[in-house]
């Protein structure tokens, strides 16, 4: 596979959130709207692209019985670089965010990934591959987040488009998150149905 | 008193699945029974009860006094992976019968972030051990009572006609949103309570 | 490159050396960042300041740490100009905010009048509903605060009595608000002001039967809404 036939794959076919539905809680927590949606998405990606190649180089270097446990430093410590990285720069979106970021480190897409393809393939691949999923995951919380931003609050990345009191509030809260995300999901098991 | 208010908003106001979106998974993932559900919701329970007490000396012991906080993440997450590990392996070996019961949620368990949140959670809340313990406790209950209630609804929902694109996790998902949206009708009610009780 | 065997010697050796490693690069990213957090934490508080206290060329002084009325703790900063005072920001926390604590920046001036206010954290209120503190007490909003005296204007929401127009569907959260607001000027005044949850508890009492009344009267929605917070 080309690599960017490993980026596509993961952005459409292997999509995190709408297909392989995985990572599902920073999907719902974060996405109160657009911009929060896409730094969570963007955050996962720097974790996964780093954990994937990282894990990828270091595939013959550990022995299968203490695979999980190896893994799981690998990706706590990037996720922990990110974590000190957001406080440093970017105090805001670690506000934002808060919680979710720490959690990095049990989103199933991570470790996930690390098992069932960084394990198996080259460190380049792997790199792309969490290009891919890291993209498909940015995408689908950055339009989740889109979404429950117009319908609740009336704006798009912050810009308004129709007053605020016409917006539905549930879906800035929790019930909408759950709602958006099934719709969504319906929609695109539907449009990959017919093809 | 307090601790009255704590369980009942860990429980009902601010629910860990439905309010704060942790352990979707699970969740999601074990909610086809009503049987099953409850076996995961107490697993989740001991777990988070064990990982708790554990994770906290750890923090105020060790990561705290020599100023390693940024290594919270790296080690709960270690601790709590050997610490499911532990529990599995004595299970088996003292109770089998708990076992066979729970022994096939317990690997799912690590990677459910309710029990990490939790446990950072205490630590960013300020609470002493007592609280911890008693937020642990009302958090697994509030989990517990969202699965079952969510399979209870999921088991109906098996024998329904629905649209073809929604089968499955849409509906799950669509049916948990109206699940959320009960449960905000909670939120307020420790506000009152404690103005109520005069604290 | 052979895959190592399962051998407890070679787990136990990668598995630590992993760990090591990633420990090590911890540390270093850590002492890297370490200056930058410190000095985001400083700017986002020195931002807050002179966003609640005006003026070019302020100069501000060290905070002194000081026990509010409710018990948490207040931070106060003298700002002065050539010597003179302007007013003073104070960091103050409520404990009853929707969801938790919220932590909130107040400038006054000499005579008390409130300069302007700067949320620190209300993570913990709802989106869209109390979390829309930081923009709804400013000038020219509905809630408009600035200006005002605690000393001498009723800072309650209307609902209490007072002279406030809460955030719509979300009078906890306001109430919180004018409840920092309340320790800020207690610790200003140097004054106890009435102890918030005494006052809090009163207003729960006074507010709790007309509820229903005065809903009676309202849209559905706003009904539904502010009966919620209520009770």
């Amino acid at each position: 596979m080309s690599k960017l036939g490993i980026i596509i794959n993961g952005l459409i076919k292997e999509n995190p959130t709408f297909v392989l539905l995985l990572g599902m809680c920073p999907t719902l927590g974060t996405t109160s709207s657009a911009i929060n949606g896409m730094s969570m998405g963007l955050a996962t990606m720097a974790v996964l692209i780093c954990s994937n190649f990282v894990i990828s180089c270091l595939k013959n270097l550990i022995p299968d019985k203490v695979h999980i446990p190896c893994y799981i430093v690998v990706i706590a410590g990037f996720v922990t670089v990110v974590q000190l990285l957001l406080k440093a720069y970017a105090p805001a979106v670690d506000e934002k965010l808060g919680l979710f970021i720490p959690l990095i480190v049990v989103n199933c897409i991570v470790l996930g990934r690390a098992e069932s393809f960084a394990a198996k393939n080259s460190p380049v691949d792997s790199a792309c591959d969490g290009i891919g999923i890291g993209l498909g995951f940015t995408c689908a919380l950055t339009l989740i987040g889109l979404c429950r931003e117009l319908l609740g609050a009336g704006t798009v990345f912050g810009a308004s488009i129709y007053p605020e009191q016409f917006g539905a509030l549930t879906f800035v809260l929790a019930p909408g998150a759950f709602i958006t995300l099934g719709f969504l999901v319906a929609i695109f098991n539907k449009l990959t149905a017919k093809k | 008193m307090s601790y009255i208010i704590m369980i009942i908003t860990a429980i009902f106001v601010n629910n860990i699945v439905l309010a704060q979106f942790l352990g979707i998974c699970p969740f999601l993932g074990v909610s086809k029974k009503v049987g099953t559900a409850g076996w995961m919701g107490l697993a989740v329970l001991f777990v988070m009860l064990i990982a708790t007490l554990v994770t906290y000396p750890i923090y105020y012991g060790l990561l705290a006094p020599y100023g390693l906080g940024y290594m919270q993440t790296i080690i709960y997450i270690l601790v709590i992976a050997a610490l499911v590990q532990m529990v599995e392996i004595i299970l088996k070996k003292t109770m089998p019968a708990l076992y066979s019961a729970l022994g096939v949620f317990l690997p799912l368990i690590t990677t459910n972030c309710t029990i990490l949140g939790v446990a950072i959670n205490v630590i960013n809340f300020e609470y002493n051990l007592a609280e911890s313990i008693v937020y642990a406790i009302a958090t697994a209950l509030g989990f517990t009572l969202a699965m079952i209630l969510f399979a209870g609804i999921r088991e109906q929902l098996a024998i329904t006609d629905k649209p073809k694109a929604m089968e499955g996790t849409p509906i799950a998902l669509i049916t948990a949103g109206l699940l959320a949206m009960a449960f905000m009708g909670f939120s307020g009610v420790d506000k009152g309570l404690s103005a109520a009780l005069g604290l | 490159m052979a895959k190592l065997e399962n051998s407890t010697k070679n787990m136990v050796l990668s598995l630590t050396a992993i760990t090591l490693v990633v420990g090590a690069l911890l540390g270093l990213v850590n002492a890297v960042t370490k200056e930058p957090i410190e000095q985001a934490k400083a700017n986002k508080q020195s931002a807050a300041i002179s966003a609640v206290v005006p003026g070019e060329g302020n100069e501000i002084s060290k905070g002194e740490i000081v026990t509010s009325s409710n018990g948490e703790e207040a931070v106060v900063f003298s700002v002065t100009n050539n010597g003179q005072l302007i007013g003073k920001a104070i960091r103050a926390v409520s404990k009853n905010g929707f969801g938790g604590k919220i932590t909130v920046m107040f400038g006054f001036d000499a005579e008390g009048n409130i300069l302007g206010y700067s949320v620190l954290d209300c993570s913990n209120e709802t989106p869209g509903l109390g979390a829309k503190m930081p923009d709804w007490f400013q000038k020219g909003q509905k809630g408009d605060v600035i200006g005002k005296n605690p000393g001498k204007n009723n800072m309650h929401v209307s609902k209490d009595g007072g002279e406030v127009d809460a955030i719509t569907a979300a009078t906890i959260s306001s109430r919180a608000f004018l409840d920092a607001l309340a320790q800020a000027y207690g610790v200003f005044s140097g004054s106890e002001v009435v102890t918030t949850s005494a006052s809090q508890q009163a207003v729960a009492e006074e507010v709790a039967a007309p509820c229903e009344e005065a809903c009676d009267g309202c849209p559905k929605a706003e009904k539904e809404e502010s009966c919620h917070n209520e009770n």
